[in-house]
Formats: C-alpha cells, sequence, structure tokens
C-alpha cells in the first residue's frame, strides 16, 4: 500500500503527461459547425435580390446535389473565393446564395467584378436566414444533397485545393 | 553589437550551468568524504557568475528596447519608438521570448542568491541543490536558444516597430510579470532543495529551516503578483470582475496554493521533525505547478482570454522539459522516499494536526482548480469541445475554502504535539461569536445569499481569532513571525470580507443616456455632463464626464475613456473609478448610437477594495515572517559560532 503511495505522484503526473502531449500532437478543432449538418434545409423562402435571377425557395432545392453559399459583396474574403466558385460552375454544380445585409446594387457591382457563378441568390437583409442555417460568418457554403438535406457546411472561404474534395462529396451525394 | 552581446551572455551562462552541475557532482562527493571544500568554493563562484550573466543577458534586452533598437526582431514585433519610456523598458518582458529569458534570469539569480546567502545547510546537500538548479537552467536555456531566441535581428531593418498591445500599456503591467516570475521561479530553490535533500538523504528539520525563507521569499512575490494581476484586470479590462477563473489565473493561483500549503508544512518540519516526505513533495509540486503554468501559458493549449501565440514546436519543448525535471524528480521521490524515516508523530488535536488540515483542504482546493484547468483537454481526447466557467470553480472551490477559513481561525490557537477540544472551544467562543452575530446581522439586514453571508461570518470570526495569538503577550518581546502569521492570517479575513461584500451587495446598471441624463447605481446617482475628445501621449480618446452624487456628499467627478491606439490600432476601454471608504464607484463608457445617447455601465461594488487591501496584508505578513526568521536564524548562527 506505502509503496504504491509513493509512486503515485509519478503515476498521475505521467497519466497528465500523456494527456497534454495528446493535446498537443493533435490540436483541438475549434470551429463550430451549424446543428443543421445531416438535417434538411430550414424551410426558407427568400425574395429575390437581383432581378434577372430568381430568389431562394428551399422546397425548389432538390432534384440534384447543389452548392448553397452565403456570401456579401462587403465581405473580403468572398472575393478570394470567387475563382473557385466560378471554377466549380464550370465543373456542372449548381450554386445557389444568400447575400446577407446587402443591396441589388452593391452585389451587382461585385459580379461584374468577380464573375457570376450563382443560379438563384436570395435577399437576406437582417441575417435571418442566415442564423436558420446555423451559419455564423460569410462566407460559408453549405452543401445539399438530391434530398435537400445538408450534408456539410464548408467555413470560410473554399480554397483552390478544397474543389476536388467538394465535387467528391457533392458526386456521392447523388 | 547589444543584441550579440546578449546572446553571448546567454551560451556563457548555458557554460557555466554546464559546469555548475559537474562541480555540483565533485563537491557533493567531496563532502561526503570529508574533502572538496576548494570545489564546494568554487562551485559557489560559478553559480553567481551564471547568475550575473542571464542578469546581463536580460539587461541587454532591456536596453534594445530603450534604444529602440529596431533591427532586433522582438522589439520591431513590440515596441515602437514613440512610445513612454516605462512601457518600451515594459516591453522587453511583454511578449513570450522576453518573458522565458526573465524567466531563465530568476531562475540563476535565485540559484545565485542560494550560492551566496546559505550558510548553514551541510555541504552535500547544498551542492546538490545548486547542480539541481543550475540543471534546471540548461534546459530553459537550450529552450530560448533553440525556440525563442530573442535577439534575432531583422534585415532590413523596419523603420518603425509595430507597439505593444495598448491593454498591456499600463503601469500595472510593468512590474506585474516580474512580480509573478520571482514568485514562480523562486519557487524552484524549494525544488532544488527537495532534489538535493532526497539525492543525500538528508531530510530533516535543518533542511526545512534552509528552505523556509526561501519559500517565504517566493510566495510573498507570488501573493503581491497575483494580488496586483487582479486589480490589473479589473481595471484595465472594464468588466468589472476581478477574478475569472482563466487558465492563465489559474496557472498563477495552483503554484500559490501549493506554496501556502508548503509553507506550513515546512513549519510542522522545522519545529517538530513532522511530515518529512509530505513537505518534500509539496516543495516538488509547487515548482511543479509554475512549470506547468508556463507550458499551459506558453504553449497556447488551452483557450484563454489571455490569448498568448499557440505554437506546437515551443509547447513540445518545454513539455519535454516539464517531462524531464518534473518526472525525474517523482521518481528520485519514489526511489528515496522510502529511505526517509518516519519524524515525530502528533496527536490529532494539536497545531500539528490544525496544519495538517490546512495542507489537506489546500491540497482539495488545488486539485478543483487543476482537475477544472485541464478537464477541457480531457474532454477533447473525448472529442467533446467545451470550457470550464466560473460555476464549477466556485461551486467546487468556495466551500472547502470557507472550511480553510474555519480552520485558519482554529490552528494557531492550538498548542504543538497535543491539545484539548475542550480548551480549543474556550478559545474560540470570542470569535465564533463574533461570527455568528456578523452572519446573522448580514441575513438581517437582507438582500445577501446565504453562501455570502456565512462567508461574511467566517470572515469576522477569522478576524477576530486571527489576533488571539497576540493576547496576554508582552508584545515587544513577541518574535516578529508571530506578527507574520497574524497579519496574514488578518489579511485573509479582511480579503475574503472583500470578495463576499462585492458578491453580495454589488449594483450594476447599464444604460443607454443622452448629455444632461442619469443613471442610479446603488446609493449614487450618475449624471452624463458631456462627450468630448481627449489625448494622451499615444493616443486620442473620448472622454465623458459623470458627475456622481449620492445624499448631500461632495459630487465626485468621472472621466472614462475609450481610447483608441494608432500603433497597433486597437480601442481600450480606461475604466474611470472612484474609491470611497465605503465601496468603490466603477463607470466605464461605451459605444455611442449615433443620435446622441451614449452606452454607460457603472457599478457599485461595496467594501470591493478590501479584496486587495487584504491581499497586500497577507504578503506584509509574509515579508514580517520573513525578516524574523532571516534574523533569528542570523542570531542562532552567531551563537553556534
Amino acid at each position: 500500500m506505502k509503496r504504491l503511495l509513493i509512486w503515485a505522484p509519478l503515476a498521475l503526473f505521467a497519466l497528465v503527461f500523456a494527456l497534454v502531449a495528446g493535446g498537443l500532437i493533435k490540436p483541438a478543432d475549434r470551429t463550430i459547425h451549424s446543428a443543421m449538418v445531416g438535417k434538411p434545409l430550414p424551410a426558407l423562402t427568400m425574395k429575390p435580390l437581383l432581378a434577372s435571377k430568381p430568389g431562394i425557395d428551399s422546397a425548389a432545392l432538390k432534384g440534384k446535389p447543389r452548392l448553397l453559399n452565403v456570401f456579401a459583396s462587403w465581405c473580403i474574403p468572398c472575393i478570394a473565393e470567387a475563382p473557385q466558385l466560378l471554377k466549380l460552375k464550370q465543373a456542372g454544380v449548381e450554386i445557389d446564395a444568400i447575400a446577407i445585409r446587402d443591396t441589388p446594387e452593391a452585389v451587382q457591382a461585385f459580379l461584374q467584378r468577380n464573375g457570376d457563378p450563382y443560379a438563384r441568390i436570395g435577399d437576406d437583409p437582417t441575417g435571418k436566414a442566415q442564423i436558420a442555417l446555423g451559419s455564423s460568418g460569410v462566407p460559408e457554403t453549405f452543401l445539399i444533397d438530391d434530398q435537400g438535406r445538408i450534408i456539410d457546411q464548408h467555413i470560410g472561404d473554399i480554397r483552390a485545393d478544397d474543389i476536388p474534395a467538394i465535387l467528391a462529396k457533392l458526386e456521392a451525394a447523388k | 553589437m547589444i543584441a550579440e552581446a546578449g546572446l553571448a551572455a546567454l551560451w556563457l551562462a548555458t557554460g557555466f550551468a554546464l559546469v555548475q552541475v559537474m562541480l555540483a557532482w565533485g563537491a557533493a562527493k567531496g563532502a561526503l568524504q570529508g574533502t572538496g571544500a576548494a570545489v564546494m568554493t568554487a562551485l559557489r563562484r560559478v553559480a553567481v557568475v551564471q547568475g550575473v550573466l542571464a542578469l546581463a543577458a536580460f539587461g541587454l534586452l532591456i536596453a534594445l528596447f530603450v534604444l529602440s533598437d529596431m533591427s532586433v526582431e522582438l522589439v520591431v514585433e513590440n515596441s515602437h519608438s514613440m512610445k513612454p519610456l516605462i512601457y518600451k523598458i515594459a516591453g522587453a518582458w511583454g511578449n513570450h521570448e522576453g518573458s522565458m529569458l526573465l524567466w531563465v534570469t530568476v531562475l540563476a539569480t535565485a540559484g545565485a542568491g542560494v550560492a551566496l546567502f546559505e550558510k548553514r545547510l551541510a555541504t552535500a546537500t547544498l551542492a546538490a541543490t545548486l547542480g539541481a538548479q543550475a540543471a534546471i537552467a540548461i534546459g530553459f536555456y537550450a529552450f530560448l536558444a533553440f525556440a525563442s531566441n530573442p535577439f534575432v535581428r531583422v534585415s532590413p531593418a523596419p523603420l518603425d516597430g509595430r507597439g505593444l498591445n495598448p491593454l498591456l500599456q499600463d503601469p500595472g503591467l510593468a512590474f506585474h510579470p516580474p512580480t509573478l516570475y520571482l514568485g514562480y521561479v523562486g519557487l524552484s530553490v524549494a525544488f532544488s532543495f527537495a532534489v538535493g535533500a532526497l539525492l543525500m538523504r538528508d531530510v530533516g528539520p535543518a533542511f526545512a529551516r534552509a528552505m523556509r525563507p526561501w519559500v517565504l521569499a517566493a510566495w510573498i512575490f507570488l501573493t503581491i503578483g497575483i494580488t496586483a494581476g487582479s486589480y490589473w484586470a479589473y481595471y484595465e479590462l472594464g468588466w468589472g470582475g476581478w477574478w475569472f477563473w482563466d487558465p492563465v489565473e489559474n496557472a498563477s493561483l495552483m503554484p500559490w496554493l501549493a506554496a501556502t500549503a508548503l509553507l506550513h508544512s515546512v513549519t510542522v518540519l522545522a519545529t517538530r521533525d513532522g511530515l518529512r516526505a509530505w513537505t518534500v513533495m509539496l516543495a516538488v509540486v509547487a515548482f511543479s505547478m509554475s512549470m506547468i503554468g508556463t507550458f499551459l501559458v506558453r504553449s497556447g493549449i488551452l483557450v484563454s482570454v489571455h490569448a498568448f501565440a499557440v505554437d506546437p514546436t515551443r509547447g513540445g519543448f518545454i513539455l519535454a522539459l516539464l517531462g524531464l525535471y518534473i518526472g525525474g524528480a517523482l521518481a528520485l521521490f519514489g526511489a528515496r522516499i522510502g529511505t526517509v524515516k518516519q519524524g515525530a508523530t502528533f496527536e490529532l488535536v494539536s497545531r500539528e494536526g490544525a496544519l495538517v488540515l490546512n495542507n489537506l483542504l489546500l491540497s482539495v482546493i488545488l486539485g478543483v482548480v487543476f482537475i477544472g484547468t485541464l478537464y477541457p483537454l480531457v474532454a477533447q481526447a473525448a472529442g467533446v469541445q467545451l470550457s470550464i466557467g466560473a460555476p464549477f470553480f466556485e461551486k467546487a472551490a468556495v466551500p472547502v475554502g470557507l472550511a480553510l477559513v474555519a480552520a485558519t481561525a482554529a490552528g494557531p490557537l492550538l498548542k504543538w504535539r497535543r491539545d484539548q477540544w475542550k480548551t480549543l472551544f474556550g478559545k474560540l467562543l470570542a470569535p465564533v461569536g463574533v461570527g455568528v452575530i456578523a452572519f446573522a446581522l448580514v441575513l438581517a439586514l437582507g438582500g445577501a445569499h446565504w453562501m455570502p453571508s456565512l462567508a461574511l461570518g467566517l470572515a469576522a470570526m477569522l478576524a477576530v481569532a486571527s489576533v488571539i495569538p497576540l493576547f496576554r503577550r508582552n508584545l515587544r518581546r513577541t518574535p516578529l513571525h508571530i506578527y507574520g502569521m497574524v497579519t496574514a492570517h488578518l489579511g485573509i479575513a479582511v480579503s475574503i470580507a472583500g470578495m463576499a461584500a462585492d458578491g453580495a451587495f454589488k449594483v450594476e446598471r447599464l444604460a443607454a443616456i443622452s448629455v444632461g441624463q442619469n443613471v442610479t447605481v446603488g446609493p449614487y446617482r450618475v449624471a452624463l455632463l458631456e462627450v468630448r475628445p481627449a489625448v494622451g501621449p499615444n493616443w486620442s480618446a473620448l472622454e465623458a464626464h459623470l458627475k456622481a452624487t449620492r445624499g448631500d456628499d461632495t459630487p465626485i467627478d468621472l472621466f472614462p475613456q475609450q481610447r483608441f491606439f494608432a500603433n497597433p490600432p486597437t480601442n481600450t476601454n480606461e475604466a474611470a473609478i472612484a474609491t470611497l471608504l465605503d465601496g468603490q464607484l466603477y463607470t466605464v463608457i461605451g459605444q455611442g448610437d449615433g443620435a446622441g445617447r451614449w452606452q454607460i455601465r457603472a457599478w457599485w461594488k461595496p467594501f470591493v477594495t478590501l479584496i486587495w487591501a487584504g491581499g497586500f496584508l497577507i504578503a506584509l505578513g509574509g515579508l514580517l515572517s520573513l525578516v524574523g526568521r532571516v534574523r533569528r536564524e542570523r542570531r542562532d548562527a552567531e551563537n553556534d559560532a
């Protein structure tokens, strides 16, 4: 008993050491994903932001896998993301969008400068739809399967090396 | 050249530390055979030189900051030529590399101090102690050289630096980290003493008496550092809180808890030759907590408001050092403690018994804080993200803390070795009476939850009990360390009273008001008279002019600010605080709504200043005790000779 007690501090320290080393080797993923991932899209209807494109009715986002991009013309990373979205569009992916707290003029100018990958753009002037999706910033991109379920959420801008993974996930969702 | 000289001093210090370890080996071996006095002299000198070299390196880093040498990366990243001088100096340790250099400097200086002043300890044990201290230093010198070199140059040199985080540009910060580090790292001496005593199988009263002043000194600095840090956070962060149970705060609290326990158990070992193994264990644990704290803060492994850079390489390096030193010391403990004979025994109801209770309760609190701080890592290993906040710590630690307050009241009233329950109850009658009356009064006055009311009652009880040891004594012949104990225990009572009063009776108001309107908080009516621009040496600000009135008292003018710093561009909130006899009025100005209304946040915090007054009293008690102990030791040494 006494022998055990003598070595207990060292054993305890070894435990703490292992724990901390584990935490150091595998740093925590501190991004918080939406609770909506894995669930059907919440019922959302958004008016069209531009006269040239339809708005968003979540009931209609079915039939084939697609991306739902949450963006804003005032968002700098969204500009960095634009070329990747265009490439995804060229690869045949339908991309719908929600414009957060934005105006038609600003979005029009944004699309003229950075290219227009979107099939639909819904107007979310207060950010309510964004909150319903469980998105906390721009840009974010939701992957929707053919049943209208959210299968994944990409937080931050889509980089060039993210494209293959996104295409693969959409392919698998068919 | 200054940066190169600094780096050279560091490498030289590393060399001397290596020599110190080897000499320590020789001196300890020689001392056991009755020879080797010359080696011992050399060892002492080498330890002093190592300390001086580390100090020189740190002094050179400060010189680089004062001269704003923008060819040095650290200066570029953390300073700016337009900064007031005091913050240029403070900038030297307001960053990772500089603070690690300060850490090592304190370590080496403490070792030099032991070499210079320690006269009574057995030569072999002292040699082993100095060897252990140097061995720790080598690891951290290597960390500086390979993972955190503060003297790196940049080419081409930029025209000016990026500035220091404005939150850190405050007189409080200038002295907070150095004080805390003196405490943190000062505990390394206790660790080295424990390792030395284990190596030389010399755990006894002489070792305890030699270790005690060092523990006391480190503990005093730690107490001041924590107290000052708490006040700094309170007025600088503008949240009106004084303790947030943040991982970095906990990292400073854990060594303090262990050191407080050690301070009491070392007294048992020095006076009664009891608690041998336990005291050695605590000495190891106290500094281990310092190192773990350093690691938690520096690796960025835990999320904290004290956002330091996350760096896995550095984290891995410190972790390896931790494994080496803590693991080594605990293994040595396991291997050797069996050979340490059991010391003197004592009855349950005795001064020793009370000190054991103190140690157990402190250890429980330490355990709570340790688990609460590290639990997010456990959860993370299980794939869950969570954070542990104040509710856990308060629920788990506060009741134990209150039990400790009660034990603190009783302990000093007990005789050494053996006492009677009956005598204890007799002595406790008056303090308990006062405590019960205070508790009843607070409850009757209403408004307070029972827990803070109980805390106030216990504080009153402790305040009375703490001065009883002076009762019926010749005050002029009472040893200084008794005064020290009385002052420190009284300080605890004062501090607890402040915490409880703030917890029970504080009033918070948040209002958006226009110029000319009022907001009422506690006994005060606060009027917003004006919002105007203001400028300082390296900031501009929006300043509110508030006038607070209570009854017929002279109105108080308050000027809270929202400051904008240009280098780096940051906003800070400068709270305006009025300190009164019965509390503090704490005001902050927030955003304007553009239509003439301003957010004003105001707190009335009754007796909140007692928290820090108590903290400083505790430290003062430690100081009195230290002076008393050192004087007595010196007298005894003269009598021996």
